[in-house]
């Protein structure tokens, strides 16, 4: 009888195992399908985004691989919804279901960022101004520290704030810019639009090419 | 349970008089331990800033080469990263760094900014009827805000030690040009006045939720990098500042809120904020509403350490949501 048991119990196991495999992988199959292949009424992400989400830095395009999937998908939702307006994107947004927008951040995010960074053709003194914003920011403007919020290198912490680093600089400029107008207010608590209002335009573009500049990493969970 | 544990010098010395060093150890130990478990003074609010502002502390990137130099920037290290500098997180016995509490690495104005204490020690206390020192102060902050008897330490540095030193040395070069001995504009925090119908910890939830919780949490537990290194702070619970830190009185954390935060919302140097005075006195009952550890001068219960210690605006051992308050969290 134990043997049976045993045998038995072990059968369901493997037949669990089995009838779950199929919808394992086929969460992130999808989300590469959509990714590389694209979909009804959208575009294969990785003709703009690049074959590995690395992004494409002189269109200003940013990188998704290695950012928090759920992030991603709340994105996807306001390009869908106008909360980040985006004309390139917003039709492709409308397009996915959430089941979709889902899959495709889980396959992003299950990808490694590249290890080179976009870099940029600026300045040492630039640099040197981009960098003391991140990492101490400008009191006497009202703006903290970048780090304080995106990790200590911009990596990202959680859904909430996502990491910055090795990002093209001029996505990240495009996404201040488009804080300051309001374009995009679909960040939690209006914190982000509150700091962009205090960027100058040369803030914003030391900050920009410094982030830019670092190599990216997978985004730290929220824990 | 304080600096006992991190006291060896004597250890292997065999002497006659060692009975009589032991004792005179053993008194310096205690009477060192009374200096930070003592009243927690309120000073009197700074006065506002005129026409010349705020002070100007000077830029890191101007400290200097050399041993003075190192002394600021180990001193720095230690006040933005307390938890990682190699000496002073010995003395940590929660997950806080000094400039939790003191924005912008403790040199913003109106963030109790470490140029505006500088100049006002050492001072006379009637209340411990002894001149406090810098030095004793910093200990304090270790000893309540740190909860350093829970550290690896067991209790505050040392008088003296390396890490008060470079602490006060990157005091002292952050207030350098600035006038001893007087209340600057933007020391401390500037006072918020208590509004009319007090504070609700209930209104105050709701504020929490809307305006705190998406980085300190929920549960008020903060968030931490994968490394472990923290991001933003815990607000209750073990990880938080203790029941004898200056942050449970409801006014000052009414005060501390209402120009640092939301971080990157609020404005400490523009004073500028976005919670009413009303807002900022309910959401800082509500974060004080919690347990947290221990009050280090625990009385041996909550009513007799309530009455001796937290005559305050403060909710030890208040009852919230059935609970009477004072437990500790550890």
């Amino acid at each position: 009888m134990h043997g049976r048991d045993g045998f038995t119990c072990g059968l369901f196991g493997f037949s669990l195992l089995i009838l779950l495999m199929p919808t394992i992988g086929a969460a992130n199959e999808a989300g590469k399908k959509l990714a590389q292949q694209g979909g009804e009424g959208v575009q294969a992400c990785s003709s703009c985004h690049g074959a590995q989400g690395g992004g494409n830095a002189a269109a200003g395009w940013p990188r998704l691989a290695g950012l928090n999937a759920d992030y991603m998908a709340q994105q996807l939702t306001a390009m869908a919804n106008g909360t980040r307006s985006n004309p390139i994107m917003a039709p492709i947004a409308s397009a996915l279901s959430e089941q979709q927008r889902g899959d495709v951040a889980e396959y992003f995010a299950s990808l490694k960022p590249p290890t080179m960074a976009p870099g940029g053709e600026v300045d040492q003194k630039t640099l040197h101004r981009g960098e003391t914003l991140a990492q101490r920011g400008d009191w006497q403007q009202g703006i903290p520290a970048c780090t304080s919020c995106h990790g200590l290198q911009g990596q990202g912490v959680g859904v909430a704030f996502p990491s910055i680093a090795g990002q093209p600089a001029m996505y990240l400029q495009n996404q201040i810019k488009a804080w300051q107008s309001g374009s995009r207010h679909n960040d939690p608590n209006g914190l982000m639009a509150s700091v962009a209002k205090r960027l100058s335009d040369e803030d914003s573009q030391a900050v920009t090419a410094w982030f830019a500049s670092l190599p990216a990493k997978p985004s730290n969970n929220d824990q | 349970m304080t600096a006992k544990d991190s006291k060896h010098p004597l250890r292997g010395i065999r002497s006659p008089l060692l009975p009589a060093v032991l004792a005179l150890f053993v008194l310096s130990v205690n009477a060192q331990v009374d200096e930070t478990l003592t009243e927690q003074v309120e000073l009197e609010p700074a006065p506002e800033a005129g026409a010349e502002g705020y002070h100007q502390p000077p830029s890191l990137d101007d400290i200097p080469e050399g041993p003075f130099g190192d002394s600021v920037r180990s001193g720095w290290e230690a006040f933005v990263n307390t938890r990682q500098h190699p000496e002073a997180k010995r003395f940590v016995g929660n997950k806080q760094n000094c400039g939790n509490c003191h924005l912008a690495g403790g040199l913003a104005a109106n963030s109790a900014p470490m140029w505006g204490a500088w100049g006002i020690y050492p001072k006379y206390r009637g209340k411990n009827d002894h001149v406090n020192t810098m030095d004793e102060r910093i200990r304090g902050c270790f000893t309540y805000s740190m909860n350093a008897n829970s550290s690896e330490a067991g209790g505050p540095p040392e008088p003296d030690s390396q890490v008060l030193k470079d602490l006060q040395t990157f005091f002292f070069w952050s207030a350098q040009g600035a006038p001893i001995g007087k209340n600057l504009p933007g020391r401390g925090y500037a006072a918020v006045p208590e509004p009319q119908n007090g504070s609700s910890v209930s209104r105050g939830e709701e504020v929490y939720q809307n305006q705190c919780s998406i980085c300190h949490g929920s549960d008020g537990s903060g968030k931490f990098a994968d490394d472990g290194r923290q991001i933003f702070p815990p607000l209750w619970g073990a990880g938080a500042y203790n029941w004898g830190a200056g942050m449970h009185r409801i006014n000052t954390a009414a005060a501390f809120i209402k120009y640092n935060m939301p971080l990157g919302k609020a404005s400490p140097v523009e004073k500028e904020a976005v919670l009413t005075d009303q807002q900022a006195w309910d959401v800082a009952a509500y974060i004080n509403s919690h347990e947290r550890p221990q009050d280090p001068r625990w009385e041996g219960n909550k009513a007799s350490t309530d009455e001796k210690w937290h005559t305050h605006q403060c909710l030890y051992n208040e009852t919230v949501r059935g609970h009477t308050l004072g437990d500790g969290a550890g």
